[in-house]
């Protein structure tokens, strides 16, 4: 029984710290999904919020300038300007038309500021390919391990 | 060749329909030949996807543009080599492709154990037939590769419609590991189905022993070898071509794939205990039922986009497939467990927190804690807004804070583990075999920390890997040199010898070696290093030792694509090294880019330059330069790993010779105080 019970607290406190490691790496991480139409909805602390937006690249939209790149996402009948400020290149498949998801946080006057942009070319036949090894997209990443 | 192929998968279908409804009537009723002939529609619906795989190919290679997936996936100047990886470049063709690997692994064991087994095999071969029609059902009902392009005529009839060319392969699966990484994860998902199909077999059968777990030890290796290879290759593709300097995002397709792994890992451990001990039986059947509920649960997220990733965006109808395949697993595995728990009590209890025991039920528990973490985390946008109908992911900080400490914890009990006796262990035995690799481990720390290291995981990495590392090379370094006194052989011969005759334990030694490889690699991310710049020509790059300057740019036409690159020297400490040439590529029939990095990878760091587009503001061409320390070592303990799980797999030498011939010197190693440690005591393995 002593034993068990040794083990008991071992595996307790390792599985507690580790617990407490996720509680601050979601803190840290999380975000919101949101569509562009539900971005004007949202109000006070909901607004400040991380958050990852899709949409489709509104074709002439992408203007490069210096150290950002501005264009405008549609989706559901509305339009959401963004401007991605992160460091790496955009994927090759973030192009017009293309579909777009963009992680980041409401700025000033309804822009979206963005530091991750990934994109998927809209596929001329299938319309949800998707998989390992289907129409993988390229993205700006966040530099994991 | 299209009906050919369809008409191939539907009878497949039949034929598995008929090894499922024909085995359970075997099992019932035990006539023989009732037996024989399910075994047999299990090795034919094998051969019937084998011919339907094989005419999808062949409607690739003979640029068969009536066919909507070969039209969605390839064009005439595709090349052979891609020609082939098309098949699972999309939905329809990796459903078929997960057939055709699952057909070959069933067709093995079908063949294998034809004449064995005789009580065991019909139930086997009746869960292995109910997750090929589960496939088969996609394959001919859902997502059907044959699919024909066809359009409304004037007469308002439907016609066939041919298309001169294909949209062609999108450009990031034109890469060469795209063609070998794809079939190697699908091989250890489809894999582990093997263990899974014993596991349930045995319990549904009360099988005696634990006949069944030495029976599928090979089989888990195989897909456990397979499933690492994988992950390796689609974190090599993913640093070499999206050209971001990472290997890992923590995206949810990687994580899929790394889930069966923990559990499997888990898995190859834990049976020892079941074997050596009697103990952990249930935990067992458990731990196999689960990686193989992950390695669909993986292929549903891959195929599905229900989380969105890099990989998969759009949303597809298969997963409400998925889903009731799943829950039909769980149940099934649920019912069998609780009409049968009473087979699998356990023999033993646990007698120390110091012994084999508890190390690998330590290692157990913290690979699965790993596993739900990264499930949960993975997962958590789908039940996020189950629960608060918010949709909320989680990225990279939430991985890496849980997972770091776990890879660390691990690594610690890759040296522990295996030099801990069963049982108990005395306090004697761990001063000989952990006082040697915990001081060089500390001193390496110390040594470390004087010239400036300060990055608190890595820091704890490099002792862990110097401790790991010395507790292996002592192992062998002991064995083989009582090997040596009595065969008077060289020590690297001394050295094979030893492994050949435990194979088992010294190729699990070596798999750990490529552990502690792999881990090398990943602390280095903590000092990678990247810088970017608009480039004219002459204009020279700073980052760490290397002076890049570009010389110039030039456009090379190719067959599919036209490629756009920049001719960048590289000078190392000033003296010119070698030429790099990143590239941007533009594929003609997709109009898509693609880009190429140049990678110049030594052991001690990779030099990774991204042709990063044009600058808006200079027109200028924009480099994107990364300095990841060794990175190498990450692939290179992979292929390690492979070796020692290959090692693992022979039978062992029997060591009947050297005891016969050389008698006198075996009384040495007792003289050297290690009676047990080479001929006695059962390996880790």
């Amino acid at each position: 029984m002593k034993k068990q019970a040794k083990f008991g607290v071992g595996i307790s406190v390792i599985v507690a710290s580790l617990g407490f490691l996720a509680w601050l790496g979601y803190g840290e991480s999380k975000t919101y999904y949101h569509t562009i139409a539900e971005l004007e909805t949202l109000n006070g602390s909901a607004r400040s919020q991380r958050m990852r937006v899709g949409g489709t690249v509104a074709v002439g939209s992408i203007r490069h300038l210096a150290g950002r790149v501005d264009f405008v996402l549609e989706g559901e009948g509305k339009t959401l300007p963004v401007s991605y400020i992160g460091t790496d290149p955009l994927p090759d498949t973030f192009v017009d038309k293309s579909q777009a998801l963009v992680e980041g946080h409401t700025g000033p006057e309804g822009r979206f500021v963005a530091e991750v942009v990934q994109a998927k070319c809209a596929s001329k036949y299938e319309a949800a390919p998707g998989g390992k090894g289907g129409a993988a997209p390229s993205a700006t990443e966040p530099k994991g391990m | 060749m299209d009906v050919f192929g369809s008409f191939a998968l539907v009878l497949a279908f039949i034929c598995a329909a008929y090894a499922f409804g024909g085995g359970i009537a075997a099992i019932i009723t035990r006539h023989p030949l009732l037996i024989k002939s399910t075994r047999q529609a299990g090795m034919a619906t094998c051969c019937l996807i084998f011919l339907a795989t094989f005419s999808l190919e062949y409607l690739f290679f003979s640029d068969n543009f009536s066919i909507a997936y070969v039209v969605s996936h390839s064009n005439r100047d595709l090349s052979t080599f891609y020609k082939i990886a098309a098949l699972w470049a999309g939905q329809e063709g990796s459903l078929l492709f997960w057939s055709l690997l699952l057909a070959i692994y069933v067709f093995s064991v079908l063949l294998t154990y034809r004449n064995k087994n005789g009580e065991l095999m019909p139930y086997v071969g009746v869960v292995m037939a109910g997750v090929q029609i589960f496939f088969l059902t996609l394959n001919n009902f859902v997502a059907s590769p044959f699919k024909v392009l066809a359009s409304p005529g004037a007469d308002g009839v439907m016609h066939y419609v041919a298309r001169a060319d294909g949209n062609g392969l999108t450009p990031l699966l034109q890469y060469p590991e795209m063609v070998i990484h794809p079939p190697n994860l699908y091989s250890g998902y489809t894999g582990f189905t093997i263990p899974f199909a014993f596991a349930l077999g045995a319990l549904l059968a009360r099988y005696p022993g634990e006949k069944w777990i030495h029976l599928t030890r090979k089989w888990t290796m195989i897909a456990w070898m397979f499933q690492s290879m994988g992950i390796l290759l689609g974190a090599h593709w993913a640093y070499a071509v999206l050209g971001w300097g990472g290997y890992w995002g923590w995206d949810p397709v990687e994580n899929a794939s790394f889930l069966p792994w923990l559990t499997g890992t888990a898995f190859l451990h834990s049976v020892m205990m079941q074997e050596k001990r009697g103990m952990m039986k249930v935990w067992n059947v458990w731990l196999v039922f689960c990686t193989f509920l992950l390695c669909i649960l993986g292929t549903f997220l891959t195929r599905s986009g229900v989380v969105s990733s890099v990989h998969a965006f759009a949303r597809s109808s298969i997963g409400a497939w998925f889903v009731s395949f799943i829950v039909l697993i769980i149940l099934v595995c649920l019912g069998a467990y609780l009409k049968n728990r009473d087979y699998l009590k356990s023999e033993n209890q646990l007698d120390s927190i110091v012994s084999r025991e508890s190390s690998f039920l330590f290692n157990n528990l913290i690979l699965l804690v790993s596993c739900i973490a990264i499930l949960s985390g993975t997962l958590f946008p789908v039940f996020s807004e189950w629960i608060t109908g918010d949709r909320i992911s989680v990225g990279g900080p939430f991985f890496n804070k849980v997972n770091i400490p776990i890879g660390l914890l691990l690594l610690f009990l890759t040296g522990v583990g295996p030099l801990l006796a069963w049982r108990k262990t005395s306090t004697e035995s761990l001063k000989r075999n952990f006082g040697w690799p915990l001081a060089i481990g500390v001193a390496a720390g110390v040594i470390a920390f004087t010239f400036g290291f300060r990055h608190f995981y890595s820091w704890i990495c490099l002792i862990l890997c110097v401790f790991v590392a010395s507790t292996v090379l002592l192992e062998f370094y002991r064995g083989a040199r009582v090997i040596r006194a009595r065969s008077g052989a060289s020590f690297m011969a001394s050295a094979v010898d030893l492994t050949m005759r435990n194979t088992r334990r010294y190729g699990g030694y070596i798999v750990h070696m490529g552990m502690v490889f792999v881990f090398i690699g990943l602390a280095g991310a903590a000092f990678n290093r990247d810088i970017q710049k608009d480039m004219r020509q002459g204009d020279t790059l700073q980052i760490g030792p290397y002076t890049l300057v570009l010389q110039g740019f030039d456009t090379k036409p190719e067959k599919n694509y036209t490629a756009q690159r920049l001719l960048v020297e590289v000078l190392q400490n000033n003296k010119p090294t070698m030429m790099l040439y990143p590239e941007k590529r533009r594929f003609s029939t997709t109009e898509e880019n693609g880009t190429m990095v140049a990678i110049y990878s030594t052991l001690k760091e990779d030099l990774y330059v991204v042709y990063a587009g044009t600058s808006p503001d200079t027109q200028l061409p924009v480099i994107h330069a990364y300095l990841n320390p060794l990175v190498k070592w990450i692939w290179f303990g992979g292929v390690v790993v492979v070796f020692g799980t290959l090692v693992a797999m022979l039978p062992n030498r029997r060591a009947v010779l050297v005891l016969a011939a050389a008698p006198q010197p075996v009384g040495q190693p007792v003289a050297h105080g290690l009676p047990s440690s080479v001929t006695l005591r059962e390996g880790h393995d």
